[in-house]
């Protein structure tokens, strides 16, 4: 890949170039612009928006807004800010995404390396989850989670996470694991490691980059949920996008846009980091099963 | 250490049998060689010794004890994979010493057995490497590693050497030759290469289709086989396979080889074989080895029935050790091999001593061998 750019580079003209650079400016300013804005409008007062310019830069800098839409902006009817509902956010995300991560490696495993017959079958079946819209299962799902007698709680949203996201998870663990060595589970079998010890000892210490893009994938689905948030969640249990959503719709008094765009980037501010943190990884992640290194 | 016996053996996947009734008996210490083209099913039958697949039916015992049924790591065996397959997130002494760990024996154990193969193979210095800083040859070096410090009761080898370079493969070739003589364990060894079958093994078992061809001493299916198949790969260059029709001459029996219509005329070389009474006035397959026929300079001096013809001399290829000369019989190439320094040359009618009592005959129809 990087051999014939590197040729084109001497080859091609400055012009060409010049254009080539123009182009990808104006692209990378066309995807910051909204960022720009949100930025620069969370840390203005509220007049200075009002009367005029929303791409000035801000006369009289202050952080007030961020406090405000963590702390105690009017979500609702509670003065509470958004912290409590960050916090329902991550209790309902990290256990959602780690039960649905490790339960998809299990699939995957299963499904390339114990294969049993009819394995195709369940597999589709699994597959077929990733397919049908949100909306059809709701009023199912609402049924089982008052069965079980969890419905508007965490845990009950963790359970509905969990039960979507096992389709792509498995989907991923066994892409990557079908081209894992089938040899090397021989070995270990010879070794006399069992199913778990395999499992354990030989598979996931080299399942670090897909088990990266399933925690992001998982993490960022997860994490930006609205519509089983808003469904299935009760006063305490409401997530991050449904306590956004009832901050900035709130039709009482005014529109405080700049406790709005703080919000936003609040809200969107962990999968933000997530991609910066593992992003490199999610790439070679995804190329991991194309490729063989 | 053990003897292998596989009785009747049968393997099915589905309505696909793949392995069709496997005899095979190997005496403690034996090397025995599988060979067979691709998809003779040489590999599923390494595999249901180790336990890795299950059989259809028959038995398969190590020693007196039947293991059919067992699983892999109560068989008392160890394996070396193609691929090598050695853990790529554990050091080379992790990957030596992980059976030991799933079995529960003590670190100061395992270490000395780790350290006594490593000194074994000289791996010394490369116990705390990861796989893939490995070399290759260093990666087979590991994978015998592993299989070595279990002492099992029978090795077994999945085509150990295929994934090495020309020279490296005649090195570990004879590197497992030597620690097979070394430590006398039973062991059973996959390839599709004739030649390291035929260095390595004591017994060879020739598969095709899922039967077993012939199994004997290298010597016996090189010098003796029982069909057309084991002939023809068996041996490189492999054996001439000439058509000819058996005739009487003078009260014995003889074969006649067509000639090309041209130049060459019809060849009659005298037959021994008994069996050919039976196949008089019809048409036999004449097999002969190219190193049964040569120039007469350089044929077996002890052979009692070397009987010289001119042939035609289409192609030479010097090879160094030899020269090979390639002629037409019956219509089709024959190879002989020459001394190097064989005064010889493409165009050329040359004399070639054809040694009749390494000639082997087979019925066209059946290809089994007349005898």
């Amino acid at each position: 890949m990087s051999a014939p750019s590197q040729d084109n580079a001497v080859k091609g003209s400055i012009i060409t170039r010049a254009i080539i650079y123009v182009v990808l400016i104006l692209f990378v300013i066309y995807y910051l612009l909204p960022l720009y804005v949100m930025l620069v409008n969370s840390v203005k007062p509220l007049e200075e928006i009002r009367s005029g310019n929303m791409m000035e830069f801000p006369k009289v800098w202050t952080l007030e807004p961020w406090r405000a839409a963590w702390s105690y902006a009017q979500i609702g009817v509670e003065p509470s800010g958004l912290r409590p509902y960050f916090i329902n956010s991550i209790l309902m995300v990290v256990p959602a995404v780690l039960l649905s991560t490790i339960l998809g490696a299990l699939n995957g495993y299963v499904l390339t390396k114990w294969q049993f017959k009819g394995h195709g079958i369940v597999f589709g079946l699994l597959l077929l989850s990733c397919f049908i819209p949100f909306q059809i299962v709701l009023i199912p799902m609402a049924r089982v989670l008052g069965f079980l007698g969890i419905s508007g709680t965490i845990p009950g949203l963790v359970l509905v996470h969990l039960i979507y996201g096992i389709g792509f998870t498995t989907l991923f663990f066994r892409n990557y694991y079908a081209a894992f060595p089938t040899e090397l589970v021989r070995a270990a079998q010879i070794d006399g490691a069992g199913f778990f010890q395999i499992f354990w000892r030989i598979l996931l210490p080299s399942s670090a980059p897909i088990a990266v893009v399933t925690i992001i994938w998982q993490f960022t689905n997860v994490w930006n949920d609205f519509l089983f948030g808003a469904s299935f969640s009760d006063f305490d249990s409401v997530p991050m996008t449904v306590a956004l959503n009832n901050l900035v719709s709130s039709s009482t008094g005014v529109k405080e846009y700049n406790v709005h765009f703080a919000g936003a980037i609040l809200a969107a501010l962990p999968t933000l980091i997530v991609y910066i943190v593992s992003g490199r990884y999610f790439v070679r992640g995804l190329m991991a099963g194309a490729v063989k290194g | 250490m053990a003897s292998l016996t596989i009785e009747n053996l049968r393997k099915n996947y589905g309505a696909t049998e793949v392995l069709k009734g496997i005899d095979i008996e190997i005496d403690d210490g034996g090397f025995l060689v599988l060979v067979g083209p691709s998809g003779c099913g040489k590999s599923t039958l390494l595999n249901t010794i180790a336990g890795l697949e299950e059989i259809t039916s028959g038995d398969i015992k190590i020693g007196p004890k039947s293991v059919s049924g067992l699983h892999p790591s109560k068989r008392d065996i160890a394996m070396v994979f193609q691929s090598y397959a050695l853990y790529p997130n554990m050091t080379v002494a992790q990957n030596i010493s992980f059976g030991m760990e799933i079995r529960g024996i003590d670190k100061s154990e395992r270490e000395a057995a780790i350290q006594k193969v490593a000194d074994m193979l000289q791996i010394g210095e490369l116990l705390h490497r990861k796989p893939s800083q490995l070399s290759g040859g260093q990666r087979q070096r590991v994978a015998m590693g592993r299989a070595l410090v279990r002492d099992p009761q029978v090795f077994l080898f999945d085509e150990p050497l295929s994934n090495l370079d020309a020279k490296l493969r005649v090195d570990m070739r004879t590197e497992i030759k030597r620690l097979h003589q070394r430590m006398g364990t039973t062991i059973v060894y996959v390839t599709h290469d004739q030649i390291e079958a035929l260095t390595l093994a004591t017994k060879i078992a020739v598969l095709k289709d899922g039967y077993l061809q012939q199994f004997g001493t290298p010597a016996e299916v090189y010098n003796d086989p029982e069909n057309m198949f084991v002939a023809d790969f068996m041996g490189s260059p492999s054996m001439n396979l000439i058509e000819a029709t058996v005739r009487e001459e003078n009260g014995k029996a003889a074969i006649q080889i067509a000639g090309d219509g041209a130049g060459a005329g019809d060849i009659t070389l005298p037959a021994n074989t008994p069996g050919l009474r039976d196949h008089m006035g019809g048409k036999v397959m004449f097999g002969i080895r190219p190193e049964a026929l040569t120039d007469p300079e350089g044929a077996d001096r002890t052979g009692a029935d070397i009987i010289q013809q001119d042939c035609l001399i289409e192609v030479v290829e010097p090879a160094g050790s030899d020269t090979f000369a390639v002629t037409r019989l019956g219509g089709v190439e024959a190879i002989a091999r020459l001394r190097a320094d064989a005064d010889i040359h493409a165009g050329q009618t040359a004399p070639l001593a054809f040694n009749m009592t390494k000639a082997v005959f087979f019925d066209p129809k059946t290809t089994a061998r007349i005898r």
